[in-house]
C-alpha cells in the first residue's frame, strides 16, 4: 500500500506507452518538408566514433567545395591535427596552414601585414564580413558551418500520445545524430524541377514523377499553403531559388554544391554524391563537437564505475534494512 | 521533533572541548545521525537528498564555468565555445551544469508531486512547504537566467519574450521593462545583469534550503500513511536506514544524469541555441526550456497579454495556499478515494500543458491548452475545497507501525521481516 504512488506512476506511464503503439495521427500536419531519414553514423551510440578516411575526406570536400563560401570560424588548423579528430600528421596540417595568408599586425611602423598560417590560427573565413559575403551570394548569408550539425534538428510529427514512446526511445537509444542526419538530407535533397501537383476539390495533392512527365502542364510548387476553408495555394519557385526537398520552405537560395564526381578521392571511396554528403556531414559533426570522441569514451567508464557503486550501495541497503518491518 | 535531542556524546579531549564552546557537532548528530525517520518512508522520500545534491553540483559546476564565462555580447556564446572546445574537460562542466539544471527541476517536479499526493503541505507543514514554493520560484528564476547566458537564438528570444511580459503591468509597465534590460532592448547589458543575479540566486536558494530543512526538523517527515510519529517503533534512526536509502536512489539518479551529460548532452536542449543570438532574426519557433512548458502554455492560453501573465504568475503562487485550499483532515491521499482521481487528473494536466507549451499557439492546441488551464485552477480552487468537505475518507491505520505490521492482513514478526526483504 505504501507503493501506491508509485504504482499509480507506473499506470500513468504504462498507458501513456501503450497508446503510443496505437497507429494514427490526431493532428495531421499539412505542408512541410519531406520526412528525413536517419542515416547510419559511425559517430552514433555508445561506442560512436569518427572514421579518421572519412572525416579526411569530409575535410577535403569542405576545403574544395564548401569552404568557397561558408567559414568553419571556430576550428583552428591545429584542431585538424589533434586526438579525436581526422588527425592529420601534425607536419601535414602545418604546411596547410602555410599555404593560407594570414593578416596579422599592427607591426613596430603600425602596419598590418601577411604572413603565412600556423597551426594555431584560425581557418581563414571565405568573406571578411558579412556585408561581403551577403553581396558575394545575391542577398543570401552562407551560415557558419563550425556547429551546423549541432543546431539543425529533424523536425519530428508525432501524434500526442505517440510523443512519450518516442521521447522514450531517443533517449535509451542515444539519438544525437539529427542535425546530421538533416544536413546529409540537404545536400542531396535538390531537383531539378519542384513536384507537380493536380488539384482535387481545392486540394492540391502531389503526384507521381511518372504521371508529371505524362501531364508536363501541371503546376509545379516548390511548396503548399492551406488554410482551412480557403484553396490550396501553389508556391512557385522564387527567381534565383533551387528546389531542395529538405529545406524548410523547399526553397534554397545555395546551387546543388555536389554532384557525382565533383572531388576526386585519392583513397579509392567512389566519387559519388552520397559520398561526399555522407563524408563532409560526418567531418562538420567532428567540427561542432570535437571532443565527441573523448565523451563517449569517458561516458563508458564513468557509466559502469557509477553501476557497480549504485548495485553496491543497493545492497549495502538491503543489508542495513533486513529486518526492519518498514 | 524539535524536542528530539541528541545522543551524542564526545569522547576526547578537543571534541568535549569544542562541544561546550560549540555544539555544532552535536547538532549535526542530532539532526542527521540518530534523528527519527519514520519507518515506512518509500522512494519518494529521497528527492529531498537528490535536490540537495543537485543544488551543490550546480554551484561547484558553474562556480568553474564562471571562470571561463564571459557575460558580454560580443564573447558570450564565444567563450561557451571556447569552453566546450578548449577549456580542459570544459565540454564535460558545460555539459554537467546544462543537464543539470533539467535534471534539477525533474526531481523538484516528483518531490512537489509527492508533497501534493500525500498531503506534506498541510498542518503543521505550512511553512515547510511553503519555502519550497520560494525555492521553486527563485529556481525558476535562477534556471531562466542561466538558459540567458548561452546567448543562442533560443536564449536571446526566450529572454526578449518572457522580460516583455512585464511591460503587460499598467502604468509602470514600459518603465520596468526597460529597467530590466537597461536599454530600450534586450542587449549586452541585460545579458551582464543576469550574469550577476544567476551567481547570486543559488546562494539565496541554498540559504531558503536551510530555513526549509530546519522547518522539516522541527515538524517532522511526512510519510505514506500521513500519520505522525506517536511511539518510538513509528521511526527508524535516520543513520544508516535513511540515508542508505537515499544513498542508493541517489546512485541509480546519477546513473540516469550521467547517461544524459555523456551520450545525449544536447536532448534537453534546443538545436536553435546553437546559433549565436541574433537580435535581426526571430527563431521560428520561440520555446522556453522543457521545464518552463506547462507554465508557457498557462501563459498562452489566455487572450489576453496581461491576463496570462497574472495566470502564469498564479499557477505558481497558488501553490502556497494549499494548505488552507485543501478541507480534507486526511493528509495522504491513499485514503482519499475521490480525492486521488482528481489528484492524478492534475498531474495528467500537468504534463498535457508541458506537452501543448512546446507546440505553436494554433488551433487545437490553443483550444487543449485553455481546458487543461481551466482544469488547473479548478483542482485547487474548486475541487480541493469541496472533495475534502464532501469525501469519505477510508480508514487510517492507528499507527505508522501498525500500517507496516498490517501490509495487507495481520503479521507476525517473521512474516513482516519477510515482506521487509521482499520490498
Amino acid at each position: 500500500m505504501k507503493h501506491s504512488f508509485l504504482k499509480g506512476l507506473a499506470c500513468l506511464g504504462l498507458t501513456v506507452s501503450i497508446g503510443a503503439f496505437v497507429p494514427g495521427s490526431a493532428f495531421a500536419s499539412g505542408g512541410g518538408t519531406d520526412h528525413i531519414e536517419a542515416q547510419h553514423w559511425s559517430f552514433a551510440g555508445v561506442r560512436g566514433h569518427f572514421e579518421r578516411n572519412q572525416l579526411q575526406r569530409g575535410f577535403q570536400v569542405y576545403k574544395e567545395v564548401c569552404s568557397t563560401c561558408h567559414a568553419v570560424k571556430r576550428l583552428s588548423f591545429r584542431n585538424l591535427a589533434e586526438k579525436g579528430g581526422p588527425e592529420f600528421p601534425e607536419e601535414g596540417a602545418k604546411g596547410l596552414a602555410e599555404t593560407y595568408k594570414i593578416v596579422d599586425g599592427p607591426n613596430d611602423q603600425g602596419k598590418m601585414f601577411k604572413r603565412p598560417g600556423r597551426l594555431s590560427d584560425r581557418i581563414p573565413s571565405p568573406f571578411s564580413n558579412d556585408a561581403e559575403a551577403r553581396s558575394a551570394n545575391n542577398g543570401a548569408l552562407p551560415p557558419d558551418l563550425s556547429l551546423i550539425a549541432l543546431a539543425r534538428k529533424v523536425e519530428t510529427e508525432h501524434a500526442f500520445w505517440q510523443v512519450p514512446f518516442f521521447m522514450a526511445k531517443d533517449i535509451v537509444m542515444n539519438y544525437q545524430e539529427g542535425g546530421a542526419d538533416y544536413v546529409h538530407a540537404v545536400l542531396t535533397g535538390y531537383s531539378d524541377e519542384p513536384p507537380a501537383y493536380k488539384e482535387d476539390h481545392g486540394h492540391l495533392i502531389r503526384v507521381s514523377a511518372e504521371e508529371a512527365k505524362a501531364n508536363p502542364k501541371l503546376p509545379r510548387c516548390a511548396s503548399i499553403t492551406s488554410e482551412k476553408g480557403s484553396p490550396d495555394v501553389c508556391n512557385k519557385l522564387a527567381d534565383g531559388m533551387q528546389y531542395n526537398a529538405y529545406f524548410p520552405g523547399n526553397q534554397i537560395a545555395m546551387p546543388p554544391p555536389l554532384r557525382d564526381g565533383a572531388v576526386k578521392y585519392t583513397d579509392g571511396t567512389p566519387g559519388t554524391l552520397d559520398n561526399y554528403a555522407r563524408d563532409v556531414t560526418a567531418f562538420l559533426a567532428w567540427a561542432a563537437d570535437p571532443k565527441l570522441e573523448e565523451r563517449k569514451r569517458l561516458g563508458l567508464m564513468t557509466m559502469l564505475y557509477l553501476a557497480v557503486t549504485a548495485v553496491l550501495l543497493g545492497f549495502a541497503k538491503r543489508r542495513v534494512w533486513s529486518g526492519i518491518p518498514h | 521533533m524539535s524536542d528530539h535531542a541528541s545522543t551524542y556524546e564526545p569522547k576526547n579531549g578537543f571534541s568535549k572541548w569544542l562541544d561546550a564552546r560549540l555544539p555544532v557537532v552535536r547538532m549535526m548528530h542530532g539532526q542527521f545521525i540518530d534523528f527519527p525517520t519514520p519507518r515506512n518512508l518509500n522512494y519518494m522520500w529521497t528527492w529531498g537528498g537528490i535536490l540537495t545534491f543537485m543544488l551543490v553540483v550546480q554551484i561547484l559546476s558553474g562556480l568553474v564555468l564562471s571562470m571561463h564565462y564571459q557575460p558580454s555580447d560580443a564573447d558570450a556564446f564565444n567563450s561557451v565555445e571556447a569552453i566546450r572546445r578548449d577549456v580542459n574537460y570544459g565540454w564535460l562542466l558545460r555539459n554537467i551544469h546544462a543537464v543539470g539544471a533539467s535534471m534539477f527541476f525533474l526531481a523538484v517536479y516528483i518531490h512537489m508531486a509527492r508533497g501534493l499526493f500525500y498531503g506534506s503541505y498541510k498542518a503543521p507543514r505550512e511553512i515547510l512547504w511553503i519555502l519550497g514554493v520560494i525555492i521553486f520560484l527563485l529556481m525558476m528564476a535562477a534556471g531562466f537566467m542561466g538558459y540567458a547566458l548561452v546567448w543562442g537564438q533560443m536564449s536571446f528570444w526566450g529572454v526578449t519574450v518572457i522580460t516583455n511580459l512585464f511591460s503587460a503591468i499598467p502604468l509602470v509597465g514600459t518603465a520596468i521593462t526597460k529597467w530590466l534590460w537597461g536599454g530600450y532592448a534586450v542587449s549586452g547589458v541585460t545579458l551582464n545583469r543576469f550574469f550577476s543575479l544567476h551567481f547570486l540566486l543559488p546562494f539565496l536558494i541554498f540559504g531558503v534550503v536551510i530555513l526549509h530543512v530546519w522547518a522539516l526538523h522541527v515538524v517532522g517527515q511526512n510519510n505514506p500513511t500521513g500519520l505522525e510519529i506517536k511511539t518510538k517503533s513509528d521511526s527508524v534512526p535516520m543513520y544508516p536506514y535513511a540515508i542508505m536509502k537515499d544513498a542508493f536512489a541517489l546512485g541509480v539518479f546519477v546513473l540516469f544524469y550521467a547517461w544524459f551529460v555523456f551520450f545525449i548532452p544536447n536532448y534537453l536542449g534546443d538545436a536553435d541555441n546553437f546559433i549565436e543570438a541574433n537580435p535581426l532574426s526571430t527563431p521560428p519557433h520561440i520555446v522556453p526550456e522543457w521545464y518552463f512548458l506547462p507554465f508557457y502554455a498557462i501563459l498562452r492560453s489566455i487572450p489576453s497579454k496581461l491576463g496570462g501573465v497574472i495566470a502564469m504568475f498564479s499557477a505558481i503562487a497558488i501553490l502556497a495556499f494549499l494548505p488552507w485550499l485543501d478541507t480534507s483532515h486526511v493528509r495522504s491521499a491513499k485514503y482519499r478515494p475521490l480525492f486521488k482521481w482528481f489528484l492524478w487528473a492534475f498531474f495528467f494536466a500537468v504534463i498535457a500543458l508541458g506537452y501543448l507549451g512546446g507546440k505553436p499557439a494554433e488551433g487545437d492546441y490553443v483550444m487543449w491548452s485553455r481546458v487543461f488551464t481551466a482544469y488547473y485552477f479548478l483542482f485547487f480552487l474548486v475541487i480541493m475545497p469541496i472533495v475534502g468537505l464532501v469525501e469519505t475518507p477510508r480508514k487510517l491505520p492507528n499507527s505508522i507501525m501498525d500500517a507496516v505490521l498490517r501490509g495487507g492482513g495481520p503479521m507476525s514478526a517473521s512474516t513482516a521481516t519477510a515482506a521487509a526483504e521482499k520490498r
